[in-house]
């Protein structure tokens, strides 16, 4: 694992809860590492394992999926639907060589932007221990145009 | 040789169950004959590789071709096929997407050579491995290179039509064969290049004749090991795991209707992106629990998922495709 080495993570969220505790970070100002890029659905359960599968092979280091705590969903149970097909899925990834923790399901409610950001942050930290998936069998790891300018003003 | 136009068939890593289900066509075989002159076809007749590279460009009308790329022979053997055929049709589950040979994409070339040459149940003692080439005193003799992974016939050329299926089943071979020659005969037009021939328009569920409920499942069981299986309920309600609602319907869902799961062998229904994700979410659908430690109970009674959900669909899947390893690069 080298040490410029910035995970790439694609995030699911749901428009009813996840995403607006996103905008609810981004309004209060907290402070969450770049290295995820956000995509909204109305749902958890709107969530097909080949989103997942596609984001893996297309370059991401690993695939944040976060819904309404349970019992709480918007559309009833479809997060319940989510946490069995991202179970089943993290069983199917081992044999392919791309370890299940490399997708991860976290609960946020519309409430819980601190708990948002925070969870972004472990898992960018879990992610970068575990080093790039380099799945498309990349040489050197993608360092992201948008980090290296948060890099620049930062100083 | 008359001037009929030309018909081949080929296999490269398969079983042989292809051409076996063209030789089972019955009276329809005769028709073939009727039509066309055989220009290669080497489980049915004699021929040498050198007969089709001395062959012009196009000669052959209509080649079928079944099995994976696995060797260097095979995929030599596909382009110079591709060259010599006006239509080439990828045949079978093997060719248009890999099929049970390409579950050894999950392993490297040097864990298969491991297994089928020095494990328990291999009488090797000398641990004699293939050698693509070897020095004799009468010179080199060499045998075709194992390749790192399987392909399908198209990640290596241009492949105009699919018919999936292992095999592909009779009937369906019988309505291809009477479309091409209707072509022949100017009556009919040649599908769209690229079209999947020979399947149906919905998924295997569509032409089972068990009932089917509403599914909640608290156990998934495997079929040999149960015996009080209904036989008019749908097996996916019972908790046998059937790939049923991934897949194309075609066959006239015969393993379901003779009481075995399906197994995807008709390859992805239309409009399935990845088979292997399209069964995770049915399955995922169906399980009927809420509890984290309940459904990782549940998830216990499926014993390979990847195996199971990827038995014929491995070498084409998402992530297969995302992978340069796997490409073979």
């Amino acid at each position: 694992m080298t040490k410029d080495f910035e995970p790439l993570i694609i995030g699911f969220t749901c428009n009813w809860c996840s995403y607006r505790a996103a905008d609810m970070a981004g309004t209060a100002r907290l402070k969450y590492p770049p290295n995820v890029r956000l995509i909204r659905l109305m749902c958890s359960g709107r969530i097909d394992p080949s989103f997942i599968l596609k984001a893996l092979a297309g370059g991401a280091d690993g695939v944040l999926i976060t819904g309404c705590h349970p019992g709480e969903c918007h559309y009833l149970e479809q997060n319940y639907k989510a946490l069995r097909r991202v179970k089943l899925l993290k069983r199917t990834l081992a044999p392919f060589g791309i370890n299940p923790d490399r997708v991860k399901l976290v609960w946020a409610s519309a409430a819980e932007g601190v708990k948002l950001a925070r969870e972004i942050g472990v898992f960018v930290e879990e992610i970068r221990e575990l080093g790039p998936l380099n799945w498309p069998a990349r040489s050197t790891p993608e360092i992201n145009p948008v980090v290296e300018e948060v890099e620049e003003v930062a100083g | 040789m008359s001037d009929k136009p030309k018909f081949a068939m080929y296999w490269a890593a398969s079983c042989g169950g292809c051409e076996i289900a063209v030789l089972n066509i019955h009276e329809k075989i005769l028709d073939v004959d009727a039509n066309f002159d055989i220009a290669f076809w080497p489980v049915a007749m004699d021929a040498k590789y050198k007969d089709v590279e001395a062959m012009e460009d196009g000669s052959i009308l209509l080649t079928l071709f079944n099995g994976g790329i696995r060797t260097e022979e095979n995929e030599h053997l596909a382009k110079l096929l591709r060259k010599k055929s006006q239509i080439l049709v990828a045949f079978g589950s093997c060719a248009v997407e890999g099929g049970n040979p390409g579950l050894a994409n999950f392993s490297t070339k040097d864990q298969i050579f491991e297994t089928v040459y020095s494990t328990v149940s291999t009488e090797n003692p000398d641990g004699v491995y293939p050698q693509p080439s070897f020095e004799m005193p009468e010179g080199t003799i060499t045998i075709p290179v194992f390749e790192p992974v399987l392909r399908t016939l198209d990640q290596v050329v241009d492949v105009d039509y699919y018919m999936p299926g292992c095999p592909p089943e009779s009937h369906q071979i019988e309505a291809v064969i009477d479309l091409v020659i209707q072509v022949l005969e100017g009556k009919a037009e040649l599908p769209p290049k690229g079209a999947t021939i020979g399947v149906g328009p919905s998924t295997c569920c569509d032409e089972c004749t068990r009932t089917r409920n509403v599914k909640k499942i608290k156990e998934f069981r495997r079929i040999q090991l149960v015996d009080d299986i209904d036989p008019d309920l749908c097996l996916l309600e019972q908790g046998i795991l059937c790939v049923g609602p991934a897949t194309a319907s075609g066959c006239g869902a015969k393993c379901p209707t003779a009481g075995a799961p399906c197994i995807g062998c008709y390859g992805p229904a239309a409009g399935v992106v990845d088979f292997g994700a399209r069964m995770m979410t049915a399955v995922a659908s169906v399980i009927d629990s809420r509890d984290p430690d309940e459904i990782d109970r549940i998830l216990d009674g499926i014993v390979d998922p990847a195996g199971t959900f990827y038995k014929f669909n491995l070498a084409h899947s998402l992530l297969r495709t995302g992978n340069a390893t796997w490409n073979g690069k």
